[in-house]
């Protein structure tokens, strides 16, 4: 077996949660004829997308992720910083800071904010921790 | 986290399964052989990703499959350097904090990485930061279960190739005696560090 390229291009998590859920339907719907060589593909799968179904990837698609990077266009973001923003949903400064290299000297203060705000509105959130904060904010009220 | 890797194999396709489109047949062989294993230098392969080229297919005299040299692409887990990943503790030795994914396991946040000042609680068998605030200080306990945000500092590759016979004739096992257990290395290993603002567990930083 030879490798030609080990980098011949990112995924991003929704990509991949994607292709493994098609996968499953497809596995699914040609019947239950499959040997016993097949464990581990069952085993990697059934792993993989048990822990992509946690992360924010499972409610982005592929206009969610088009509309995203054309936000991202104008903040001279690398490929990898945009990629990490668009599979872990940051919501915090102190987040940014990590994804993004030397942010203090590349990000102002309100650019970062502006980001966090593009990342909130763009990519959706998790209903049932929003709902919380929902329920908090009119209780407080 | 994942890259695509393009690859070139010859699949063998055994008879029985002539009568199937070669695309599937292929597509099932190279899952088979690849999927939750590990390749030196690459990375975790996770499943197959598409099919860039079948080239013709030969039966060779003594065996009666085809071999068919495929050129295809691969998803693998791959996380870059520095790149910041969210997992669970699965347990604290004194080698550092165990973390795992769910599907990659071997993942471990040594001692130093640690947020400081750090202690093992030997009762607990657990790692915490004693974490000083105006009121005193506080020990954040690293509890298994809880999940943790990370960054990626070291990748680790171990050829676990097998060593061949002369290496197996230097220990014999003496009858009777139990045999020890050969410690069983991973293939392939992840270094993580949580000594920034905003790693380490995420009830730490979630206001």
């Amino acid at each position: 077996m030879d490798v030609r390229d080990a980098n011949a291009g990112m995924l991003s998590n929704y990509e991949v949660y994607q292709l493994l859920t098609d996968l499953k339907e497809k596995r699914k719907e040609s019947g239950k004829k499959h040997s016993t060589g097949q464990q581990n593909l069952n085993t990697i799968m059934y792993e993989t997308l048990k822990y992509l179904s946690k992360t924010a990837c499972s409610r982005q698609n592929p206009e969610i992720v088009k509309e995203f990077l054309t936000t991202m266009r104008g903040h001279k973001l690398t490929k990898a910083e945009k990629l990490q923003l668009l599979n872990h949903r940051p919501q915090t400064a102190v987040e940014i800071q990590l994804m993004v290299e030397e942010s203090e000297e590349r990000l102002s203060e309100e650019q970062i904010e502006e980001l966090i705000q593009k990342v909130t509105d763009v990519l959706p959130g998790d209903p049932a921790e929003e709902g919380e904060a929902d329920m908090e904010a009119s209780a407080d009220q | 986290m994942f890259v695509l890797v393009e690859m070139v194999d010859t699949v063998r396709i055994p008879p029985w399964n002539f009568q199937r489109q070669l695309n599937e047949a292929v597509t099932e062989e190279l899952n088979k052989k690849l999927a939750n294993k590990v390749v030196y230098n690459v990375g975790l392969c996770i499943c197959l990703y598409d099919i860039i080229k079948l080239e013709d297919s030969y039966i060779f005299p003594g065996d009666g499959a085809s071999h068919t040299k495929v050129h295809f692409r691969y998803v693998v887990f791959h996380p870059f350097l520095d790149e910041i990943l969210v997992g669970k503790i699965k347990y604290c030795s004194q080698e550092g904090v165990h973390v795992s994914l769910g599907f990659f396991d071997d993942i471990v946040i040594p001692p130093e990485s640690l947020q400081q000042p750090a202690k093992f609680d030997e009762a607990e068998q657990v790692w915490l930061w004693e974490y000083e605030t105006d009121e005193g200080a506080h020990d954040l306990y690293m509890d298994q279960g809880e999940e943790i945000r990370f960054r990626v500092s070291d990748e680790l590759f171990l050829d676990t190739s097998p060593t061949g016979p002369s290496k197996a004739s230097e220990t014999p096992a003496a009858p009777g005696v139990p045999e020890t257990e050969q410690k069983k290395e991973a293939p392939y290993t992840l270094i993580g560090s949580i000594s920034e603002p905003g790693l380490g567990l995420l009830s730490w930083w979630n206001n």
